[in-house]
């Protein structure tokens, strides 16, 4: 394809080539082969007769700066590192385009793909990574492209020259800046990445979130947990991209970014000791004395690195090793990365997995889009991760490096370097203390600092009390830390500790979470945390299935169910059991059943092996004792027979308990048990802040116990008293009547609406007693019967969120919906292990 | 850390946030965890307060919430966080190329000989 170039200028030095020199042979004229050479020519000049190899047809430039060029913001010109002049002036033979094929060790020499056959008294192997090809049908169709090398990037920018979409597979670092690129160039750009955040290996959850918000903003498409399953052909060339759900998204070009392997093959076949990567000491000598390696294709202490950082530090070490020059060997590097998009600051670095005795440091300016976390052990910087301003990235890198102690100026360590240095103002407090009274604190309400502590000495000594008085930190909180301050320096001591946050991760209350999550249209967890400010990473057990409830009651139909956030329970569809095992328990609508509905539950128990078969206090039967292994098989068996889950395990509507009724009941006055079947048929499904429990009675003697559920009917001659908020448990509380309606409909439209009005209002885990002892049974009939359209309204929104509840979650699961969940990962059997080893 | 290491499959197969379980022939069952932010950690699946399958349970930065008694326990050390005190026995987890591997001995050395 390329005539083989070369620069032979040997012969122009007074030396001359062999003889008195060594010779040294290097194969990959990438960054680190002739950063090697250029360590070595800087401490000797005289020692080496030098021939380098290339595989590709140029000079030496910097691979990191092929982003910018794809974008269009470099030339290849502008890249260049070293120019044809460098090889003449420093006597280097540069052989390009003419890869080497083989190294012979026995007798020194290294073959070309030409022919061309080199001797060596030293061989330095820098030949770099190799892109990853996933292994899909269709990866060798015309128009599958990596994005590694100048041609790459030719092929890039003659396929965005003719427009069309793109399908970047992997959305590490590589692959986003691919998108980008051809994002700018003009094509439509889809990124699918297997893990579910984006340069997962690099990005806490936060921080994913946050940039595939900005990409997504700025057209791409992003899909993550997206696994290609085949690259679809049209006559040769590529057409689309169909993932293994069966998603397709056309394209004129896919880039192959998936990650990359060492390059080591040559090493391998030469016979050197080689792992993932060719195994070097601390001077990048293998196995073979008189043999380097450096640059990406080597593992040093078992870490193969994919930056270029390392490779300056190792060319240092092998450079001093390779002129006898005095020096300590490579000792492995702490790498960083940034991702070059512009407009998109990215700064990660070294280990944020948190942990014991780790303290998370976390800032969130939702206004500026702006997430920081820095991550302390014993007083040392270990990790940094920063979205938005990475100003301070060096900074905490070198921090990070030196292991410095920060103790001293821990306050300010988030502020950045310019804050932490400032002496005397590393408090955060003496920053705010030093602030003049005119200087704006809330940017939201536009309130001033002298306003806020004109207030706090008004009398509002808590940060709730001045945020109802003068409004600050009151909309989007991102000064909430400000305020705070202001009241600790305004009153010492004596600040008042608010109502109670929703956890210690935020200092909002669920009812600011709540009113937030609606007025400023937060649709996921990490955007909920990011906007409001959230102080750790990822939240903690308390607040993540906290949230996942709001954004669910908000969004019905759109929000995507968290999972991960949700209680074992709820996430496996059955009760968790001291012994690790589960307990099943179909729905008996109203209490009632069948003998075909008990044979089958009978059948389940003998089959899955229940130890305990019990009538529940909620008129239906408990099965005990079940594997979670054979969950969607019971399942699969129930709802064969017709029956559902009870959801005997979710903060959801429980059970419908009834009494016989008008019937069979002598003093019956009403059809209780259908008027209860009705009901739970409405109800069933539904998520609530917690636990919902209805019954209803045919008369006041009321043997379903309706007056101490959370909604129960009690049925009389001319109609139906609605009672409220009552519940068993810890601590008895007997309901309030709500009201009294004549007809079953208007029953189940108050029905439908209360339990809106919970759902709406209450804070997560609090049942309906706590709910309305806390705001009255007043507010409650205000909400519902003030104004004629609340009842009709608040129904409406249950029986539409109800649309995409009703959907019994035990049948999708014995279909095999997350079947991950319900199985083990392998099992060990040590002796099998022994023998097949 | 020396030793071999026992493969047991691809990073994809446990999702961030979830935990998945490896039963030990003669030994004690093995949780894996892959936390929000990336990280495997391997456990005993045994909570040390009253043996809670550890699996089950909501993770968070890298600890886990026992699904039985709401126990904090750090997924890095084992150690039960807090006023609450007691440890479970952690195996030594790498990741590499994609693939998870256990030490060997931590697994299946914990029977008895
Ligand atoms: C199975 C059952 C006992 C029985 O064998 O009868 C039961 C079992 C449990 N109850 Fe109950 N309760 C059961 C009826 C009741 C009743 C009676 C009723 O519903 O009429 C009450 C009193 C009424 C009430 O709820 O107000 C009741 C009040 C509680 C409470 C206290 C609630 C409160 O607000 O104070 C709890 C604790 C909680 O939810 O936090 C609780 C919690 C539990 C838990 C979930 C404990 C736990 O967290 O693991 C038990 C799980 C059992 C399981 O794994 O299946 N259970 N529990 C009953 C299942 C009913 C059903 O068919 O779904
Ligand atoms: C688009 C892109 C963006 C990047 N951005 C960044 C970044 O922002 N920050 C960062 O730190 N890193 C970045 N990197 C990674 C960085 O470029 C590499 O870490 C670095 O180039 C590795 O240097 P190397 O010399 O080991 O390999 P290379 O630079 O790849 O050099 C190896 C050379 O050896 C040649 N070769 C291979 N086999 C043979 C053979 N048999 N005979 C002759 N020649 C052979 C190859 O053709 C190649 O020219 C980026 C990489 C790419 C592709
Ligand atoms: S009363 Fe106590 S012991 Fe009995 S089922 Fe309810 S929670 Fe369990
Ligand atoms: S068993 Fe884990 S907290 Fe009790």
């Amino acid at each position: 394809m390329n005539a083989p170039m070369t620069f032979d200028t040997t012969g122009r030095d007074g030396k001359g080539a062999g003889g008195v020199r060594e010779r040294l042979v290097v194969i990959g004229n990438g960054m680190a082969g002739c950063r090697a050479v250029e360590e070595i020519l800087a401490r000797d000049c005289s020692r080496y007769a030098i021939t380098i190899f290339g595989a590709e047809p140029r000079v030496n430039y910097n691979r990191i700066m092929l982003s910018p060029v794809l974008a269009g913001e470099k030339q290849f010109d502008d890249i260049v590192i070293n120019g044809a002049d460098w090889y003449a002036d420093n006597a280097i033979t540069l052989v390009a385009g003419d890869p080497v094929m083989a190294i012979d060790r026995a007798t020194r020499t290294v073959t070309t793909r030409a022919g061309r056959i080199e001797p060596y008294d030293r061989l330095l192997i820098a030949t770099g990574s190799e892109p990853f090809i996933i292994p899909v049908p269709g990866k060798d169709l015309a128009g599958v492209v990596t994005f590694r090398d100048l041609d790459d990037v030719e092929k890039m920018l003659a396929a965005a020259g003719k427009g069309g979409s793109a399908v970047v597979i992997g959305g590490g670092l590589l692959g986003l800046e691919a998108a980008h690129g051809l994002s700018l160039r003009g094509m439509r750009v889809t990124v699918v990445h297997l893990m579910p955040t984006l340069m997962e290996r690099q990005l806490d959850e936060a921080a994913g979130y946050l940039l595939k918000a900005e990409l997504e903003r700025r057209g791409q498409t992003i899909v993550t947990g997206g696994d290609t399953a085949e690259i679809l052909g049209r006559d040769g060339a590529v057409a689309g991209v169909r993932l293994k759900d069966g998603r397709e998204f056309p394209a004129d070009i896919v880039v192959m970014a998936a990650g990359i392997r060492p390059a080591t093959g040559l090493a391998r076949t030469a016979g050197l000791d080689v792992e993932r990567g060719i195994v070097v000491d601390d001077h990048m000598v293998t196995s073979d004395p008189a043999i380097m390696a450096v640059g990406e294709c080597v593992q040093h202490r078992g870490i193969c690195y994919g930056l270029v950082a390392p490779l300056w530090e190792m060319c240092r070490a092998l450079a001093e090793a390779a002129t006898d020059a005095p020096g300590g060997g490579y000792e492995g590097s702490v790498t960083s990365t940034k991702l070059k998009v512009s407009g998109i600051d990215l700064f990660s670095a070294g280990d944020f997995s948190g942990g014991d005795g780790v303290e998370d440091i976390v800032m969130r300016d939702a206004a500026r889009g702006i997430y920081k976390r820095v991550v302390v052990r014993e007083n040392r910087l270990i990790g940094a991760v920063l979205y938005g301003d990475t100003a301070d990235g060096g900074w905490y890198f070198d921090l990070l490096k030196k292991g410095e102690d920060i103790a001293a100026i821990r306050e300010a360590l988030i502020f950045g370097q310019a804050f932490a240095s400032g002496g005397a103002l590393s408090h955060p407090n003496a920053a705010v203390a030093a602030l003049s009274d005119d200087a704006e604190i809330c940017g939201c309400n536009g309130v001033t600092k002298g306003r806020i502590v004109a207030t706090i000495q008004a009398g509002a000594h808590a940060l709730d009390a001045v945020r109802s008085q003068c409004k600050a930190s009151a909309s989007c909180g991102s000064c909430t830390g400000l305020v705070e301050s202001l009241l600790a320096l305004t009153l010492g001591s004596a600040v008042e500790a608010g109502p109670r946050t929703l956890c210690k991760c935020t200092s909002f209350t669920h009812g600011d979470v709540r009113r937030l999550i609606l007025g400023k249209q937060l649709k996921a967890i990490p955007q909920v945390m990011q906007e409001l400010h959230w102080s750790t990473p990822d939240g903690c057990a308390t607040c993540r299935p906290a949230l996942n409830y709001y954004l669910l009651c908000a969004w019905p139909g759109e929000y995507v169910d968290d999972q991960q956030s949700r209680f074992v329970n709820e996430r496996l569809h059955a009760n968790i059991q001291k012994d690790g095992t589960y307990s099943v328990v179909p729905r008996m609508w109203g209490g009632l059943t069948t003998p075909a509905e008990l044979r089958a539950i009978a059948d389940a128990a003998e089959k899955y092996g229940a130890r305990t078969v019990k009538v529940t206090g909620g008129q239906r039967i408990d099965l005990f004792g079940i594997r979670k292994e054979d969950l969607p098989a019971i399942w699969g068996d129930l709802n064969a027979a017709g029956m559902v889950s009870g959801h005997a395990y979710g903060k959801a509507l429980r059970t419908v308990k009834t009494c016989v009724g008008s019937e069979w009941c002598r003093f019956g006055t009403q059809d209780s048990t259908g008027l209860g079947v009705t009901i739970e048929r409405m109800t069933w499904g539904s998520w609530m802040p917690h636990k919902f429990k209805i019954a209803v009675s045919g008369c006041p003697r009321n043997c379903a116990e309706a007056t101490i559920k959370d909604f129960g009917v009690v049925c009389v001659d001319s109609g139906y008293e609605l009672h409220v908020g009552g519940n068993g448990g810890i601590k008895v509380r007997a309901t309030d009547l709500l009201c009294k309606v004549a007809t079953e409909q208007e029953a189940l439209d108050v029905c439908a609406a209360f339990i809106q009005l919970y759902r709406e209002d209450a804070w997560y885990l609090e049942r309906t007693a706590p709910w309305i002892e806390r705001v009255g049974l007043d507010y409650v009939k205000s909400a519902l019967f003030s104004d004629p359209d609340a009842v009709p309204s608040l129904a409406a929104r249950f029986h539409y969120s109800q649309q995409f509840m009703q959907e019994d979650p035990w049948a999708r699961r014995a279909a095999g919906e997350d079947a991950a969940l319900h199985q083990h990962l392998a099992e060990v059997r040590p002796l099998a292990l022994e023998v097949a080893r | 850390m020396i030793g071999e290491w026992l493969d047991v499959g691809p990073v994809g197969q446990i999702a961030p946030g979830d935990a998945r379980t490896l039963p030990v022939r003669g030994g004690e069952e093995i949780a894996i965890f892959h936390t929000l932010d990336n990280r495997f950690y391997a456990l005993v699946n045994k909570c040390p307060h009253k043996q809670g399958p550890l699996s089950q349970g909501i993770v968070h930065g890298s600890v886990v919430t026992c699904p039985l008694h709401n126990w904090n326990i750090s997924l890095k050390t084992g150690e039960a966080l807090g006023d609450d005190k007691g440890c479970v026995p952690t195996i030594p987890l790498k990741v590499d190329a994609g693939r998870i591997y256990l030490l060997r001995e931590a697994v299946v050395g914990r029977q008895v000989a």
